[in-house]
């Protein structure tokens, strides 16, 4: 049986990839945002899971504002990263498991939630800028990706007890999943940014500290604002904590936080990285 | 459509401003390809045209006004595409929007400063 081994959080902005590929991890003002990722290293190595789940959102990449879904999941062999406008591509491509795909697929749309399903995709920085931060260097990555996109974008998006729900469907078909595969659950984006207007610039790091102080032990807490109340606390761009809110409730119950790591400013962002395990991880 | 709340300095991308900005943003998706920033690069208008930009979409992007392009439908992550060709990043964008200089702007986020970080459990290491 597969077994469903923790959740990564984690920032994606672009500007990080840039710092990667410029090979700035140490330098002073990146260096508080790439050391937490320290604790993530250490649990990725003991327990090499073998599928990433990714809740993430396109950009503008695989997407453009004329077929907009407001969920996709892929279910692809190989995804790649492309340039996105500024002539950066990530080289390496992402490994898929297409048949864990329509696994998954299968299982959210008997719970009545209705994606659409690509098995043709490119993958933005939204789920390369992870992939990067995880598993740095220069070797193929040997996790394999589903990615999840979810709308963050065009208005209406989907409710955060709507992400929800979809995250919780997606983690009954992991825990159903006949193969024998590690996982780890990852939600990228966030935290509080806003890039555009007046507002340019918005943070909150009250309402950052709330997000993280529950997405472990009381998730719940997350969806009891609307996403249009979430711009308001978080930023345009804020509302990407949609992710998070997907990825975590994939987890099911119960998940234990193991590391923290929280920096303002990563360009306009409050750049934020968690690390929460199950108990299948300590059994595993 | 529904009635979006009142945030300051902030107006949600909905069905109105995608309607809108359609036309502007599918020039910004295009910019993905080197070849078409080049053919930007090498003549705007005639850029533009192709893309049937309206003459508020036009002079937005002639006069390099990132609150008139949002105005006239431009969504952030497509016109950061834009903003890539005239060599400015999102920070250039938030000191453009707000009419704050690029130092103030950087040093207004520099000033709410924070590293909160607990690795309770994990064992400490280098960095952590």
């Amino acid at each position: 049986m597969s077994k469903v081994l923790g959740g990564i959080f984690t920032s994606h902005v672009p500007g990080i990839g840039n710092a990667i590929a410029r090979g700035l991890q140490q330098d002073p003002y990146w260096k508080p945002f790439f050391d937490g990722f320290a604790p993530v290293h250490r649990w990725l190595a003991e327990h090499k899971p073998d599928v990433a789940v990714v809740f993430y959102n396109d950009h503008g990449l695989n997407f453009f504002l004329d077929k907009m879904p407001t969920f996709a999941i892929g279910a692809a062999p190989e995804y790649h990263h492309e340039d996105e406008g500024w002539g950066l591509a990530f080289a390496r491509p992402f490994p898929g498991i297409p048949e864990l795909s329509w696994h998954i697929i299968e299982e959210v749309v008997a719970s009545e939630i209705d994606p659409v399903m690509c098995q043709k995709m490119t993958v933005d920085h939204a789920v390369a800028v992870p992939f990067e931060l995880l598993w740095p260097g220069e070797e193929g990555f040997t996790t394999r990706l589903v990615p999840i996109a979810i709308n963050t974008v065009q208005h209406p998006l989907p409710s955060p007890k709507r992400c929800a729900a979809l995250g919780q469907a997606v983690g009954r078909a992991l825990r159903s999943w006949s193969g024998e595969e590690t996982v780890v659950v990852l939600g990228t984006g966030g935290l509080s940014h806003q890039l555009e207007g007046k507002r340019a610039g918005h943070l909150n790091i009250d309402y950052d500290r709330f997000c993280m102080d529950n997405l472990a032990a009381n998730p719940g807490a997350l969806v009891q604002h609307s996403s249009l109340e979430i711009v308001d606390l978080a930023g345009s761009q804020g509302v990407e904590i949609l992710n998070w809110i997907a990825a975590r409730a994939a987890l099911g119950e119960e998940v234990t936080e193991l590391s923290r790591n929280y920096h303002v400013p990563i360009s306009n962002t409050a750049a934020a990285t968690m690390l929460v395990e199950t108990r299948d991880a300590v059994t595993a | 459509m529904g009635k979006k709340p009142e945030i300051f300095g902030t107006d949600p991308f909905d069905g109105d401003l995608a309607m809108r900005g359609y036309a502007l943003n599918d020039m910004c998706f295009s910019f993905n390809e080197e070849a078409n920033r080049e053919a930007f690069r090498a003549d705007e208008d005639g850029y533009m045209a192709k893309f049937a930009l309206t003459e508020e979409q036009k002079q937005a992007v002639r006069n390099r006004d990132v609150l008139a392009m949002l105005e006239a439908g431009g969504n952030v992550y497509y016109l950061a595409k834009l903003a890539g060709i005239f060599g400015l990043n999102v920070q250039d964008l938030g000191s453009l929007q707000t009419g704050m200089s690029l130092e103030d702007f950087k040093q207004r986020l520099l000033d709410q400063g924070v590293t909160l970080r607990s690795g309770a459990m994990v064992k400490e290491g280098e960095g952590a």
